[in-house]
């Protein structure tokens, strides 16, 4: 219970501020990508805003030597660079180009966005389990299919 | 370049609010607040149950969180593209690109910058500079 409600607490103040950045509008967003055109540089804030609070707020939190609900600190440890990862930035950074919206966004419109967003969301949904169906299958096929 | 101070500071407050969120996760949980993970577990069927109730639950504080905020205002209204076919690649290439590259705006661009790690770095930099590239594509080059 205690891991349900700290995720929709973060859930809500990630939310919060999507919503008062201007992050959930695709308009803005798009506005910011268009460095060509007018652009819009104040979600650069957003990272900026968000980059240090998590910067600080993780030294303290790392400290410790657990996690107040779980037993450990689930931090990624890969540190090489593949194609996947660029592959899979290029192709993220593509659809992002295209609408607007991204993950976080994408769900945080939802209740304000109407039928688009709705179609965006089922689009995105369906192309994560897609691609991790597919890839489970692939990396339990015959040696070789790589 | 468009200079608007007050967006500028909203922007700022939001950040520092997607930041909270973050830190929170990890003082709690251990996690990393990557909301392309969090999402795709949610509704991966090999999730273990116990591992999906935390996801659904921050997904609907994603949601709920700029309707309980609507009152104040301070709210910014989604203005979306109505091209269906706009809509559907945008969202598959974003849920398959996620996918593959481990990570999104969220997970790559605040936690792992945050963490000064190289691979967040690689990331953010590729789907940054292909997203202005599309974008400048399809407003000045095909729309221009």
């Amino acid at each position: 219970m205690a891991r349900i409600l700290s995720g929709l607490a973060a859930g809500l103040l990630f939310g919060a501020g999507l919503a008062i950045s201007g992050m959930i509008d695709p308009e803005k967003v798009l506005g910011f990508l268009d460095v060509a055109g007018a652009w819009d540089p104040s979600l650069a804030f957003v990272m900026a805003g968000g980059l240090a609070v998590t910067f600080v707020g993780y030294r303290v939190v790392l400290r410790r030597p657990a996690p107040l609900l779980e037993p450990r600190f689930q931090i990624p440890t890969r540190r090489d660079i593949d194609g996947r990862l660029v592959g899979g930035a290029a192709l993220f950074g593509l659809g992002w180009g295209l609408v607007g919206l991204c993950p976080g966004p994408a769900l945080s419109a939802i209740g304000l966005g109407g039928p688009s967003v709705w179609l965006f969301v089922a689009a995105m949904l369906a192309g994560m389990l897609g691609f991790r169906v597919v890839d489970r299958l692939r990396q339990r096929g015959p040696a070789g299919a790589h | 370049m468009i200079v608007d101070v007050q967006a500028w500071i909203a922007a700022l407050a939001g950040g520092a609010l997607i930041g909270a969120a973050a830190v929170l996760l990890m003082a709690a949980q251990g996690r990393i607040a990557g909301i392309s993970g969090i999402a795709a577990g949610a509704i991966d069927p090999p999730t273990p149950a116990d591992d999906r109730g935390w996801r659904l639950a921050f997904v609907a504080g994603l949601i709920l969180a700029p309707l309980l905020l609507l009152p104040t205002g301070l709210v910014a209204m989604p203005t979306v593209t109505p091209d269906l076919g706009l809509l559907v690649a945008g969202g598959l290439l974003v849920g398959i690109g996620t996918q593959l590259g481990s990570g999104c705006t969220s997970g790559h661009g605040i936690c792992g910058l945050a963490r000064l790690s190289p691979r967040s770095l690689v990331s953010v930099v590729t789907f940054m500079a292909v997203a202005a590239l599309t974008v400048f594509v399809v407003r000045h080059v095909i729309g221009g």
